[in-house]
């Protein structure tokens, strides 16, 4: 029991960042059918993009505000104008597939043009260790929650208390209605899909410090995005939150009780029993269902 | 279907299996084991073609399969016993497992039923690497034997392509048998209208979970091939990106058609090898061309040129009726 | 005459609303009942509730004697009780001859020589004689995609005597289908219940249909029982004549 409370605040850091990666899955889900197999490279590239903006010469604090354009740019934009638009009257699976090879294309292209090593990446949290409650927890990890949190909190009141927010609910629940009651459904989705770079390139400057960028590392981190969607239900933000951080602290507890090697089972089954005993998720509403 | 359009088919069948016969022939060593590989992908693929192209069902897990049945060739063939016998094992244990994969099938459907599938392919990965005293872990099994069949050794590798040619050719028989059998209309009845289907006394149950498990089933066959062509196996060939491989097998080449899988293994294991002359851009390469080609063509290639020869065909069809009504009117 | 329905006290509620109500009847071998009733009487459900799509609140279904309540549909279907749907339920991509054989392959057989017997699950010729009996004959190779929407109607139609069934449960089956087609179906419908002796209900808006085909009528309203008679008698009926016209 001595360093649950580490446990708990890493995991609740992790989960936080994968709570920002599955709302932005589920929000592309919601809003345009896409199941973003490619999500977890989404996190991976942004990284890439701030190191090699930083390579050239720029600061910091610059090679950041240039990472999440180019994001917002590529993974956004382009994602959207160039895949999804194409395929997207074609049914859920081609374009799923599609992803998935377009998750291939991302972590080839970053091994060749960039690196196939892992490579540093500088933390915006100061590195150190506070003490709270007569224990040490370290301060990158507090950091991280925090901002998380912070970003959790501004997306939700975007949602919940502005217009633009209600009207991207509109289209999500239902896109026919939303554009007879005069929803402008197209620039809405075309929002969502720049709010899932923006939450994405977030997440990667978050995660890269302690994991390092390395074109692989956006396997594990798409997979726990998936499961943290839909443990926490597919089709509400704050179930996608809530999956997230539950899904980083099992993974964490689990790592320290369970076994390193099965680590990875523990939220899978937690995913299986889930979606046979409740499909909806902890949080979702039952999908409707036409026959 | 015309007659000569038949004859036409027919005639194309015989030089491609000619052609997959004598081509090889002087192919070397690495050539040999790229086009049995190809072999052996597509009989993974056809298992899910059944599973997902006709029954309708999504599955994430068929690597899992091919990696069980590579795992028991691996374990049964290096303690001396025969791959038939690994093949036995591989089938009724991976048809077992599919049956029980496909209960959630029963309840959930689409996407959800893709990550329960999903989150299986990557638990039986996590038994391949950690379970060291059945399956070595991350060391691997090495000098698995290659078979003898019918007194033939294999150990060469122009003999085991055609072994694995061969087995390819007794599945496809088996799988043509079973998609034009009453099951394999039932089948196509499950993934157009279970509703319809249960109506008319189809156990849509049993059918579902008969899709899984014989499409599992394939998978292990493909495995017990897999081995001895390899003759070493570790778990990350089985990890979860050959599940998505062979799916993209299956909608590339033209989910719900019976040489979809020939086509999308072709794309999948020969396309890379073709674009290895640019070294280092190969997989990149061939992940734009896969989606390019799913932007084109999203039913994949054979459901393109299905509905190009429709189009063709209502054309014509047209075209005649105008001519008759011309003749119609200008008859005195 | 025996009975090959027997609906007893069927109920089913959504929530709180009573969808059907209690409604009891009985039809007998070979006979036509209509079920006629305003638009959210309760009509489908009550079908649903009896071919176990829907599984009733409370009561009894009864074919030929035998508690079936809560079979599943397939189940069901290999008792012997068939249906059709309100909206067109054909295979479009199977041929008019394969859409009929797979309706008939389940009801012979077991698995086992569905899949080692030939690929017509032997039924071929019976199919053709049901082509022929629908006037479809030079359709059979066909897909059913590409008929018209009266000849895709009779398919479904035929669809439901492929396997020989006790009891037929006809959704609309005149819905949408156009004067000519109406009434060869009607006439098909009436043939085949007098040589084979299969039992109909049929739910229709289409009174004159109704009217013609059906040896009884019943009449639903607001999830109840409204009346139960021969067309003449429910035509006469004030009650009816309330629900159906207004106040």
């Amino acid at each position: 029991m001595s360093n649950l409370l580490d446990l708990l605040v890493a995991g609740l850091a992790t989960g936080a960042i994968y709570a920002l990666v599955a709302v932005g899955f589920m929000l592309l889900w919601q809003t345009s059918q896409t199941i973003n197999f490619a999500q977890g490279e989404f996190v991976m590239l942004p990284a890439f993009l701030m190191l090699a903006v930083m390579h050239a010469g720029a600061p910091f604090w610059l090679a950041i505000i240039l990472g999440i354009l180019l994001s917002l740019l590529l993974l956004g934009l382009g994602f959207k104008l160039l895949l999804v638009d194409p395929m997207l009257r074609h049914g859920v699976l081609p374009l799923a597939i599609a992803t998935m090879a377009l998750a291939i294309g991302m972590k080839e292209a970053v091994k060749q043009f960039f690196s196939a090593e892992a490579s540093p990446f500088p933390s915006i949290v100061p590195a150190g260790d506070v003490s709270i409650l007569g224990r040490v927890v370290s301060l990158q990890s507090l950091g991280v929650l925090a901002l998380a949190i912070a970003v959790v909190i501004g997306l939700t009141a975007l949602l919940n208390r502005t217009s633009v927010g209600h009207q991207m609910q509109a289209t999500a629940q239902n896109p026919t209605v939303a554009r007879i009651i005069g929803v402008p459904v197209e620039r809405m989705i075309l929002l969502t899909f720049l709010i899932n770079a923006f939450l994405v390139a977030l997440a990667s400057l978050l995660i890269t410090p302690i994991y390092l960028a390395k074109f692989s590392s956006g396997e594990i981190l798409g997979q726990a995005a998936f499961i943290a969607a839909i443990v926490g239900g597919f089709n509400q933000v704050r179930g996608a939150i809530a999956g997230g951080l539950l899904i980083g602290v099992v993974d964490n507890l689990s790592a320290a009780y369970v076994s390193t090697q099965y680590r990875a089972a523990v939220p899978l089954i937690l995913l299986i029993v889930i979606i046979l005993f409740r499909p909806q998720g902890l949080l979702g509403r039952p999908e409707e269902r036409t026959v | 279907m015309t007659a000569t359009g038949k004859y036409l088919r027919i005639a194309l069948g015989v030089v491609v299996i000619a052609a997959l016969i004598i081509v090889p022939m002087n192919f070397n060593r690495y050539g040999l084991f790229i086009l049995s590989q190809w072999a052996v992908m597509t009989i993974a693929a056809m298992g899910l073609n059944l599973t997902l192209g006709y029954a309708g069902q999504v599955s994430l897990a068929q690597g899992a399969f091919v990696g069980i049945g590579a795992y028991a060739a691996a374990i049964m063939t290096t303690q001396g016993l025969p791959l038939v016998a690994a093949l036995g094992v591989a089938i009724v244990l991976c048809f077992a497992i599919g049956w029980i994969l496909g209960y959630p099938a029963l309840r959930v459907q689409h996407h959800y039923l893709a990550f329960v599938t999903l989150a299986f392919s990557t638990l039986a990965f996590l038994v391949f690497r950690n379970e060291d005293w059945l399956t070595k872990g991350i060391y691997g099994i090495s000098n698995i034997p290659r078979p003898n069949v019918l007194g033939f050794a294999t150990n060469r590798p122009l003999p085991f392509y055609y072994f694995c040619l061969g087995s390819l050719a007794l599945v496809s028989l088996a799988m043509w048998w079973l998609i034009r059998s009453p099951w394999g209309r039932a089948f196509v009845a499950l993934r157009e209208n279970p509703v319809r289907a249960l109506s008319l006394g189809i156990d849509t149950r049993r059918y579902t979970l008969m899709a899984f498990a014989i499409g599992s089933a394939l998978g292990g066959v493909a495995g017990t091939l897999y081995a001895p062509l390899t003759q070493y196996i570790d778990p990350v060939p089985f990890n979860l990106s050959l599940s998505l491989d062979l799916l993209m097998m299956v909608i590339v080449g033209g989910s719900g058609f019976f040489f979809g899988p020939f086509l999308g293994a072709m794309i999948a294991v020969l396309l890379p090898e073709w674009l290895r002359f640019t070294q280092g851009y190969y997989l990149m390469l061939y992940a734009v061309a896969v989606m390019l080609l799913l932007i084109y063509s999203p039913t994949g290639i054979l459901g393109s040129l299905d509905r190009y020869l429709a189009e063709r065909r209502t054309k014509a069809a047209s075209a005649l009726r105008a001519v008759a009504k011309s003749r119609l009117e200008t008859a005195p | 005459m025996t009975a090959v329905l027997e609906v007893s006290d069927i109920r089913k509620s959504f929530g709180g609303i009573k969808a059907v109500d209690g409604v009891s009847f009985d039809v007998q071998e070979g006979e036509i009942l209509g079920l006629i009733g305003p638009n959210g009487c309760g009509k489908s459900t009550l079908f649903n509730c009896i071919l176990g799509q829907l599984m009733p609140t409370g009561g009894e279904v009864k074919v030929d004697g035998k508690v079936v309540t809560g079979l599943r549909p397939s189940e069901l279907n290999r008792l012997g009780v068939s249906r059709t749907f309100q909206l067109l339920q054909v295979f479009p991509k199977l041929s008019v001859r394969e859409n009929l054989i797979l309706a008939g392959q389940e009801h012979q057989g077991n698995m086992m020589s569905r899949l080692f017997g030939p690929s017509d699950a032997g039924l071929s010729a019976a199919a053709d004689q049901m082509i022929g009996f629908f006037k479809l004959d030079h359709l059979a190779t066909e897909a059913a995609g590409g008929l018209s929407y009266g000849q895709q109607k009779l398919l479904d139609a035929a669809m439901a005597f492929m396997g020989g069934p006790r009891l037929v449960l006809l959704d609309e089956p005149a819905g949408g289908v156009n004067l000519t087609m109406l009434g060869d179906l009607k006439e098909r419908l009436a043939a085949i219940n007098r040589e084979r002796r299969a039992t109909f209900v049929v739910i229709e808006h289409n009174m004159e249909f109704v009217m013609s085909l059906c040896t009884r009528v019943m009449v639903m309203a607001e999830g109840k029982m409204l009346a139960m008679g021969t067309p003449a008698e429910v035509r006469a009926n004030p009650a009816v004549i309330e629900a159906y016209l207004g106040h």
